[in-house]
């Protein structure tokens, strides 16, 4: 359940970006560090303002690398911490990202998705960073990543984003764009009891028997803080179940790095969620995320009226990958449609997962999403 | 049959991590003692402390200390702990790490945890190069010396990190070299009871990768450059506190006293909450 103090139950009209804020918050969130960047600035001026009101604490960091290592630190020291940026920003962040994939540090990152590379279009949508989500940082590790597509999923997702944090002991990842971060909608704040919160496994074995990296079945490792006496140590070398380096074992590389990606991967059913819409027949699936599943739920519904069997498969979750969903869905379609914000990137997991169903990607780029017309006309021409 | 006894410090380091990697003749151990033995005369608290360190030969210092601990990223030692310390603001956070993880990769984090006052407290063992990767330029490495990426003698500048430190609104703020063990000691212990950024420069000897490239093969050889040169101006003007081949100028050079971040935070949440509920 969460902190009633800081749940604004009730139906609210707000921003996407001041509705991530407020979810976090009722999610239990007590750490904010961050740096300005359109188009996530309003989710760092929201916590400014709302942090001391609920005895947490915000600060402007002196860059995104600072934010994202600080955020590592506060939740190192028990709090729940998020970091909320864009594009460069988030390029900056991805280090640290692997630091705390690595130390296990509970913690979520918001990535509101402009235009790029570079400097790119700071005020118009992108879906470009979505492999950067997954690959960004240097090594192999596993995180998680979500897509919301309203505002109203800004507040559950960032609720579900430290869910999945605190539980999996994992970097993740609200993956937004400049739409759904700056669109103003209605939002429902449930009664705080009615908020489903989870807080990290901890410790039940006394400090000299603590081992801090030792898994449990789940494969993540309860988590003692610092403060508390257990006087533990953690670091980004690979390391042992003590949490020291084992810098020339590679029996000890296998174990951790396989350990990290498999307790993602082998729990990834549990993880996943996608939302499904006219797929039972549907002969042209629509794979869609973000602002962009919106346009394309409305071309699937005129397809239909125009007696075209067409569905959409909206992925909530970006990674892990549906791939159990986007395979079944491909087992009776003749095509696939993936319009994305970008040159390509999701389209390429979606080929994967679909096997011999062709995948075909819609490009956008700059401006706006795309029209459910533009989405439309992929259905045609490809049924 | 004698017993054999404890070590009286060896409830501070984690004896699992020995062998440490230092090289003989380098000045981290001593620095590590000194850290040690100022805790110990203090009767620290150990369950609230928190060692930080970034990367680099010292940055091994804090898994060797056995307290909470963290080795972080390159560079980001600093950003870490006020994390850290903001959210739990009774825990001693310090950072020991070296010039060029605090000063070129981490510059950005010790000009603003400084500017800040934010309460954590900075040993920099500053050995004049970058030893870890075999000795290359770093931000203190004075001028002419050479280095595996300065072979030809270097031409920029070194940073004065007392001056820097001082600059940037640190509370406190001193440089000794690892000959000076007990005013180092007594700084370690001020530094671990002041409120605000505090920070200690350590002078230290890298004879095994600097010293060999400037003809100080030995950690003897540089200790005794140390000797020969170092001058105690406490509270003097740090921006003049020079560290050449000539004269390296040590001492306390700030020591004040102003309201910390984590102090002006913690109030001014206090007070939103009271006007939240009036």
């Amino acid at each position: 359940m969460a902190e009633k103090k800081a749940v604004l139950t009730g139906v609210h009209f707000m921003s996407g970006d001041i509705a991530c804020a407020e979810g976090a918050l009722a999610a239990g969130c007590r750490f904010f560090a961050g740096y300005p960047i359109t188009p996530a600035t309003e989710i760092a001026e929201h916590m400014a303002a709302r942090m001391p009101k609920v005895g947490g604490i915000y600060i402007q960091m002196e860059d995104e690398i600072a934010s994202i290592a600080a955020v590592i630190g506060a939740s190192y020291a028990g709090l729940k911490a998020m970091t909320a940026t864009s594009g460069p920003g988030f390029s900056l962040m991805q280090e640290n990202i692997g630091l705390a994939a690595m130390t296990e540090a509970p913690c979520v990152i918001v990535d509101v998705m402009r235009g790029g590379p570079s400097t790119g279009q700071p005020t118009l949508p992108g879906q470009q960073d979505v492999m950067q989500a997954k690959w960004g940082s240097h090594g192999d590790y596993e995180i998680i990543a979500l897509a919301p597509s309203s505002v109203q999923e800004m507040f559950d997702l960032t609720i579900e984003a430290f869910n999945l944090a605190e539980t999996y002991r994992v970097p993740t990842l609200v993956m937004a764009d400049e739409v759904v971060a700056h669109m103003w909608e209605r939002v429902v704040i449930p009664p705080a009891e009615e908020i489903k919160i989870v807080n990290r496994k901890r410790p039940n074995t006394p400090p000299e028997k603590y081992l801090p990296f030792m898994p449990d079945d789940s494969l993540v490792p309860p988590m003692a803080c610092f403060g508390e006496g257990y006087r533990f140590h953690a670091t980004g070398l690979t390391h042992d179940e003590h949490g020291y380096p084992r810098t020339q074992d590679s029996e000890a590389q296998t174990r951790l790095v396989q350990r990290l990606c498999d307790k993602i991967r082998k729990n990834a059913d549990k993880i996943v969620r996608v939302e499904e819409a006219m797929l039972e027949d549907a002969e042209v699936v629509v794979v869609a995320y973000g602002i962009v599943a919106r346009a394309a739920l409305s071309a699937v519904r005129k397809a239909r009226e125009q007696g075209i069997k067409a569905g959409l498969l909206r992925l909530i979750t970006l990674w892990p990958f549906p791939e159990k969903h986007v395979a079944k869905a491909a087992e009776k379609a003749k095509a696939i449609i993936v319009p994305e914000m970008n040159c390509g990137q999701m389209v390429r997991e979606v080929e994967r997962a679909a096997k011999t169903t062709p995948a075909h990607h819609v490009l956008k780029l700059g401006e706006e999403p795309h029209t459910p017309m533009e989405i439309l006309e992929a259905i045609r021409r490809h049924i | 049959m004698t017993e054999a006894v404890e070590h009286p410090f060896a409830k501070y380091l984690r004896a699992a991590m020995m062998p440490h990697i230092w090289c003989s003749g380098c000045g981290n151990g001593i620095i590590l003692n000194a850290f040690v033995h100022a805790l110990d005369e203090l009767q620290f608290d150990l369950d609230k402390l928190v060692v930080v360190s970034g990367i680099g030969c010292i940055g091994r210092a804090a898994g060797y200390t056995n307290v909470d601990s963290f080795h972080t990223t390159h560079g980001r030692p600093i950003a870490f702990a006020t994390g850290v310390k903001l959210a739990k603001p009774d825990l001693e956070v310090v950072v020991i790490s070296g010039d060029g993880d605090l000063f070129a990769i981490g510059g950005n984090h010790f000009i603003h945890a400084a500017r800040r006052n934010v309460g954590i407290k900075v040993i920099c063992a500053n050995n004049f190069n970058y030893g870890m990767t075999g000795g290359q330029v770093g931000p203190t490495t004075p001028l002419e010396a050479l280095t595996t990426t300065t072979p030809y003698g270097n031409i920029e500048h070194p940073f004065n990190l007392v001056h820097l430190a001082a600059a940037s609104g640190a509370t406190y703020v001193a440089r000794w070299t690892t000959l000076h063990v007990r005013m180092l000691t007594m700084s370690i212990k001020k530094l671990l009871q002041r409120k605000g950024f505090s920070f200690i420069e350590v002078v230290s000897p890298c004879p095994e990768i600097y010293g060999r490239h400037n003809k100080m093969r030995t950690g003897l050889e540089m200790m005794e450059w140390f000797r020969k040169v170092s001058v105690i101006a406490n509270f003097s003007d740090p921006s003049k506190a020079e560290i050449t081949p000539e004269r390296i100028v040590v001492g306390e050079f700030v020591d004040i006293e102003k309201p910390t971040y984590e102090q002006l935070l913690y109030s001014k949440m206090a007070q939103i909450a009271n006007e939240e509920t009036e």
